[in-house]
């Protein structure tokens, strides 16, 4: 068998020294009372967080000097990552800027989009979207329909895009389009733009989800005029640069500390004395996050030394997601309580509720489990 | 394979050569002939030969005393690879109760050694007289215990202090043939009354406070991350070499799915016993055992029977090897606390500690 690798993360001093940056910000920002912990987790969009997470020097750590970054290391802004889970910062307005579409335009994007865009990222001052899934198009990415078609003054794009998180909210989306023919792999033909969500052309429609959140919307090209420089990379390189940054996205700590918060307040609402079955509950999810921290600090080393553990990767989301979903299920068999989406009197009964009805997402976003199956299957030989 | 063989070598390419050496040694003693003679009650003196020779069961005793001195990690990824191979002698056990003696004692202790007792509440009480000590007591369960040379007691004084005493098999009495689902010995041992001239008896290193059960965790579950691995690698060759409705069943998505199931848990499994083996003579070894352990056993039900399901009929019979994996697994889970007991006391340590002392427990301080 592919053996996994799983080697000692020993981070340098400065993720070290990061760690301990960042406790010392989100301490303040709760005694502040900028956010509520058992409220919150990276999905919830709060500008005045990210502006001051920004300020602070808490995004973009990685890139160069000369587009706001600080040029660190990838294990520094692991840890940041790590930091803001375990705290349950609001951090999804900066989220995917920093994640991937900055990581994106620094590797690939023209020198204008990069002095124009990054700098801002970093300030916390410019959110991106992503947009991938298409109402036809959703596992099967390849099946991409929105088409850009070269004109005088650039490209001009036509088609919807689904699923968009935050795109009533964000200033940019990069988005995955057709400029070709597919090719035999059906993996040529696509192109990567950055669309602003400023200009004419460009429409937006809310789609709430179950809990009553708007995160979702559909977004539609009419003519949509995008500039030459917008355009991330080669034309037709779309599919290997989405799916290149794709180990980044999976190995994550997003990806098993959605709901990190839920297992702090079942802890605190249990108590120091459990009974049998309660400790033994905790315990084994104890031993689960214990081991996934280590999957995931295990991959971002081997990230920061430019290989590329897509497997392992796939590994980390498939069995990280499978925690986040059972998490919720497990905590309401322990504790007598009826899950609640505004309880004032008992921060366990919401935060159990607010979960609940996210947990469905978890195992859907960024690839689903059926599909990271199937990657994980074939790093096993089996395709 | 001892060090002063190679000076020229750091202490990684040291390990490295070792283990590489330790898998070849294995791969070319462990036969399925040997393996069957061995379930059937006899002792594989041919294997156990071989890995005396190599130096093995002095792998985590301190150069110093007159070991290998590989790091802790390390030897705990010889052991790992042994749990691979379905080695059918007690060299995990042997290298525990080696190094441990070593510790107390400065000496290497060569043979074959086990560990007593193995249970989380059986005591066995030494008191001293005039130029001996005198053991009393049952351990239940022993590992190899007619099969070793020596056993290693962690014995109680009336004041509560742990002693290590090296107790010859051949001086105590027969006990009854026990064997687990493997048919690996673990017999009943009683000690009534037995005399331990001075010289075999130690204080016991203050890591041993516990007895062994924390040792014994630490090596089955490391054992059981090898074991499924081989299952995993058995199935997958499997399920790529069977073919039905024209096909391998390998290339079914349901199959697919399945491998990619049991996977994941291995993975998981691995990494935990990957912090745990670091974590070997360090604070951070009772909290990383607990969760190894607990990772590891849970995950060894998962994979075994996913492993069986692909193999059909065939992994149900002796003709196929698996069988040598998966009755390890199912035994090994079991042994020095199943996975009910460890996440239970996990569970007690993070809800005493309180929600917020988890996160340093997970990341660090």
């Amino acid at each position: 068998m592919h053996a996994f690798q799983f080697d000692a993360p020993r981070l340098p001093p400065e993720a070290l020294a990061a760690r301990h940056r960042v406790r010392a910000f989100l301490a303040a920002e709760r005694d502040a009372k900028a956010f509520s912990p058992h409220r919150s987790s990276w999905s919830v969009f709060d500008e005045g967080f990210s502006r001051r997470a920004g300020a602070a020097g808490f995004i973009g750590v990685t890139w160069p000097k000369e587009f706001g970054g600080q040029a660190q290391s990838s294990l520094v802004r692991f840890v940041i990552t790590q930091e803001m889970l375990g705290a349950g910062a609001p951090c999804f307005a900066h989220w995917i800027a920093d994640r991937q579409s900055g990581p994106q335009i620094l590797r690939h994007g023209s020198e204008r989009a990069k002095r124009l865009l990054l700098p801002r990222i970093c300030r916390g001052e410019c959110y991106f979207g992503i947009g991938m899934s298409e109402p036809d198009s959703g596992s099967d990415l390849a099946a991409v329909r929105t088409r850009a078609v070269k004109q005088d003054a650039g490209w001009i794009i036509n088609g919807s895009k689904i699923w968009t998180s935050n795109a009533h909210r964000v200033h940019y989306l990069i988005a995955l389009v057709r400029t070709g023919d597919a090719g035999a792999d059906r993996h040529g033909g696509l192109t990567q733009f950055i669309i602003d969500m400023s200009q004419p052309g460009v429409s937006v429609r809310p789609i709430h989800n179950l809990a009553g959140g708007h995160e979702f919307n559909e977004v539609v090209f009419q003519d949509y005029l995008v500039a030459d420089d917008m355009m991330v990379g080669a034309e037709g390189q779309g599919w290997s640069m989405v799916t290149g940054e794709l180990a980044f996205e999976r190995s994550g700590p997003d990806r098993f500390l959605s709901d990190y918060r839920l297992m702090v307040e079942l802890i605190n609402r249990v108590g120091p004395t459990p009974n049998q079955q309660q400790a033994v509950e905790i315990g084994r999810l104890v031993g689960h996050l214990a081991a996934l921290q280590r999957m995931s600090a295990s991959i971002a080393v081997l990230l920061d030394q430019g290989k590329s553990p897509n497997t392992e990767a796939a590994l980390v989301k498939d069995v990280g997601t499978a925690f986040e979903r059972e998490l919720p299920e497990m905590a309401r068999k322990l504790v007598p309580v009826e899950a609640s989406l505004n309880d004032p009197e008992d921060v366990f009964a919401e935060t159990l509720g607010h979960v609940s009805l996210h947990a469905p997402s978890f195992t859907l976003r960024g690839g689903t489990r059926e599909i990271l199956r199937g990657i994980i299957a074939r790093g096993l030989g089996l395709r | 394979m001892s060090a002063n063989a190679m000076p020229a070598h750091t202490e990684a390419e040291l390990s490295a050569i070792v283990l590489e050496q330790a898998d070849r040694l294995f791969r070319g003693e462990v036969t399925k002939e040997r393996m069957a003679e061995a379930d059937r009650g006899t002792w594989p003196s041919g294997i156990w030969m071989a890995v005396q020779q190599a130096g093995l069961p002095l792998a985590l005793t301190a150069e110093q005393h007159g070991g290998v001195g590989l790091p802790p990690a390390d030897a705990l990824h010889l052991i790992r690879r042994a749990g691979y191979h379905t080695l059918p002698v007690p060299l995990a056990e042997s290298m525990i109760a080696a190094a441990l003696w070593a510790e107390a004692s400065g000496e290497a202790v060569a043979g074959t050694l086990s560990l007593a007792p193995v249970g989380a509440t059986e005591v066995i009480s030494i008191e001293r007289g005039s130029g001996s000590y005198t053991l009393r007591g049952t351990a239940h369960r022993v590992p190899w215990a007619t099969q070793v040379d020596n056993l290693l007691i962690c014995a109680r004084d009336a004041e509560g202090s742990a002693w290590l005493a090296l107790l010859p098999r051949a001086g105590l009495p027969e006990a009854k043939r026990r064997t687990n689902l493997a048919n690996e010995p673990r017999e009943t041992i009683t000690l009534d009354g037995v005399i331990v001239r001075e010289a075999a008896v130690r204080a016991a290193p203050a890591s041993c406070a516990g007895g062994f059960l924390l040792f014994g965790a630490a090596i089955r579950a490391q054992q059981m991350v090898g074991a499924m691995e081989r299952c995993l690698d058995y199935a997958l060759a499997y399920a790529m070499e069977r073919e039905q409705f024209g096909r391998p069943i390998g290339r079914f998505q349901a199959v697919q799915h399945m491998l990619a199931d049991a996977a994941g848990q291995y993975a998981a499994a691995a990494a935990s016993a990957e912090v745990a083996g670091e974590a070997y003579g360090t604070d951070d070894f009772a909290f990383a055992t607990a969760v190894a352990k607990a990772r590891v056993g849970e995950a060894t039900g998962k994979v075994a029977e996913v492993c069986h399901q692909v193999h059909g009929a065939m992994g149900f019979t002796q003709e196929h090897p698996l069988h040598f994996a998966t009755r390890r697994l199912w035994s090994w889970r079991d042994e020095f606390g199943h996975e009910t007991f460890w996440q239970e006391r996990i569970g007690r340590m993070v809800c005493s500690a309180g929600g917020e002392a988890l996160w340093p427990m997970l990341v660090g301080k």
